[in-house]
């Protein structure tokens, strides 16, 4: 069994991606992967609040990697977002001493010391480097071949870093996809942004940004995305008929989070991988696949 | 475009007060950023342009222009400056420096999306995602909400937007609270 401090983030712990943890918990369990979530976590302030606020974002992520601190496990997020401002915060932490003080004044006003020991981890990384391929492939219960999958990365799981894969050429996703038996297709714009939390205020260019991954994603025959972050499954999945209606064309590509993808090949039941949470529905690619 | 000459000290000097900052000093104009970013051709002025007029202290130019509000934060000028500077981060810090200084932005409404989710973050620790939108089209215009009607309707059909709010526990929002108000404190302080 090895044991992680879990951070779900907002998004998949009591929003809209709630199928994200769901499943990230089944896999974790059938990996004997133990995730146990941080208490009285905070919201890690995401992209709005450095924004608006550089150190108050930064207290924010402080705050959540002090009490992190004091269990001494790696701090696991399957959130991309989660995951950028940590590793920010962590990084911007140790290069500017300055920054440093402003913190460490911060959260003593909240009775907190952190001393930068933390190690903050996506959970991809945590299945594909703690737990690898052949560990994987154990698991697997309904070989997923015959399906193909575009992994999509976008951003901030590995960018700016220091991340676990390659900044604009990732392939940890791909290796993953291919241990479950899936093909994963070439995906060229796999790394490229889905248009983020600008889906809110700049619609038309998140809408353009969506548009060419759904292009680059369907013209490589892809039958579904998987996603590592909340946001990404969020614009791709809910936001697909506005794509259609605005460009005149008819995506129907089902959009999971590979934590779903793997619980399917794991043999875990539907409802406990939220499947049914999937706007554009995943039935029909997965018919093959599923277990009742 | 008038250059003031004498602002130009200044202006880097305030960049550089803010971590990560005083890197603008070393940019060499090569535009990679520019190259790199896919909302350069929407911005009044590109990334490489910005942090020239920074250097060269147009201050009120820079701050009141549209394009750090179109980053999308997607590091991808980040990783590929030559010269290490973290142009995504650049930007961050002009929106946040905008913001302070009360500087508008214009046509865009991200401003007020970013404040709308902070808010949230400031008072209770978490953002509860209907409360979020709902906040933020009453700060814009609520009209536009109902272009998101079917959005909205389709995610509560399958049980993914919840009007409940995830409170943390009054004592960890109060010491969060507590943390935020010293961090505000120190930033009017004015030690940066």
């Amino acid at each position: 069994m090895k044991y992680y401090t879990y951070f779900p983030g907002c998004s998949a712990a009591h929003g809209n991606s709630t199928a994200y943890d769901r499943s990230a918990q089944a896999v974790a369990k059938a990996l004997d992967v133990e995730l146990i979530e941080l208490e009285n976590w905070n919201c890690c302030g995401s992209t709005p609040y450095s924004s608006v606020d550089e150190l108050a974002s930064y207290c924010c992520s402080a705050r959540n990697l002090a009490l992190a601190e004091k269990r001494g496990f790696d701090l696991v997020t399957p959130c991309s977002a989660c995951f950028v401002l940590l590793i920010k915060t962590n990084t911007a932490l140790k290069e500017y001493p300055e920054l440093r003080g402003e913190v460490k004044e911060a959260l003593a006003a909240g009775k907190l010391e952190y001393n930068g020991t933390v190690k903050v981890r996506h959970l991809l990384d945590v299945f594909v480097n703690d737990i690898g391929s052949e560990q994987v492939k154990t698991r697997v219960k309904k070989d997923l071949s015959g399906l193909k999958v575009a992994p999509y990365y976008g951003c901030q799981i590995v960018r700016p870093g220091p991340s676990f894969d390659h900044p604009e050429f990732p392939k940890s996703l791909d290796g993953l996809v291919t241990s479950l038996g899936a093909e994963a297709v070439p995906f060229p714009l796999k790394a490229r942004c889905c248009g983020g939390s600008l889906i809110l205020s700049e619609e038309d260019i998140a809408l353009g940004l969506l548009h060419k991954l759904f292009n680059s994603a369907a013209n490589n025959g892809a039958q579904c995305i998987v996603t590592v972050c909340p946001l990404c499954q969020t614009n791709l999945d809910v936001y697909q008929s506005k794509v259609n209606n605005k460009f005149n064309t008819k995506f129907n590509i089902p959009v999971l989070f590979f934590t779903q993808l793997m619980g399917v090949a794991f043999g875990i039941e539907s409802k406990d991988l939220g499947l049914g949470k999937c706007i554009v529905s995943p039935q029909k690619a997965l018919a093959g696949y599923l277990s009742k | 475009m008038e250059i003031k000459k004498q602002g130009t000290t200044n202006f880097v000097n305030e960049i550089s007060a803010i971590p990560g900052g005083e890197v603008v000093k070393l940019c060499i104009q090569c535009g990679t950023c520019s190259a790199s970013c896919p909302n350069a051709t929407r911005m009044d002025y590109t990334p490489r342009q910005l942090i020239a007029m920074a250097r060269a202290g147009m201050r009120d130019e820079v701050l009141s222009s549209h394009s750090p509000w179109l980053c999308l934060s997607c590091y991808l000028c980040t990783v590929r400056c030559p010269r290490g500077i973290k142009p995504t981060d650049l930007m961050h810090t002009l929106e946040c420096l905008a913001l302070r200084n009360n500087v508008s932005s214009g046509r865009s409404y991200t401003p007020k999306m970013y404040r709308s989710f902070s808010d949230f973050v400031y008072s209770i620790g978490s953002v509860p995602e209907m409360g979020f939108m709902t906040w933020y089209y009453l700060l814009t215009n609520p009209l536009r909400a109902i272009k998101m009607l079917p959005q909205a309707l389709s995610l509560l059909r399958h049980g993914r937007l919840s009007p409940k709010a995830k409170r943390m526990k009054p004592e960890a929002e109060a010491q969060l609270k507590a943390i935020l108000d010293k961090a505000e404190a120190i930033v009017i302080g004015g030690t940066r």
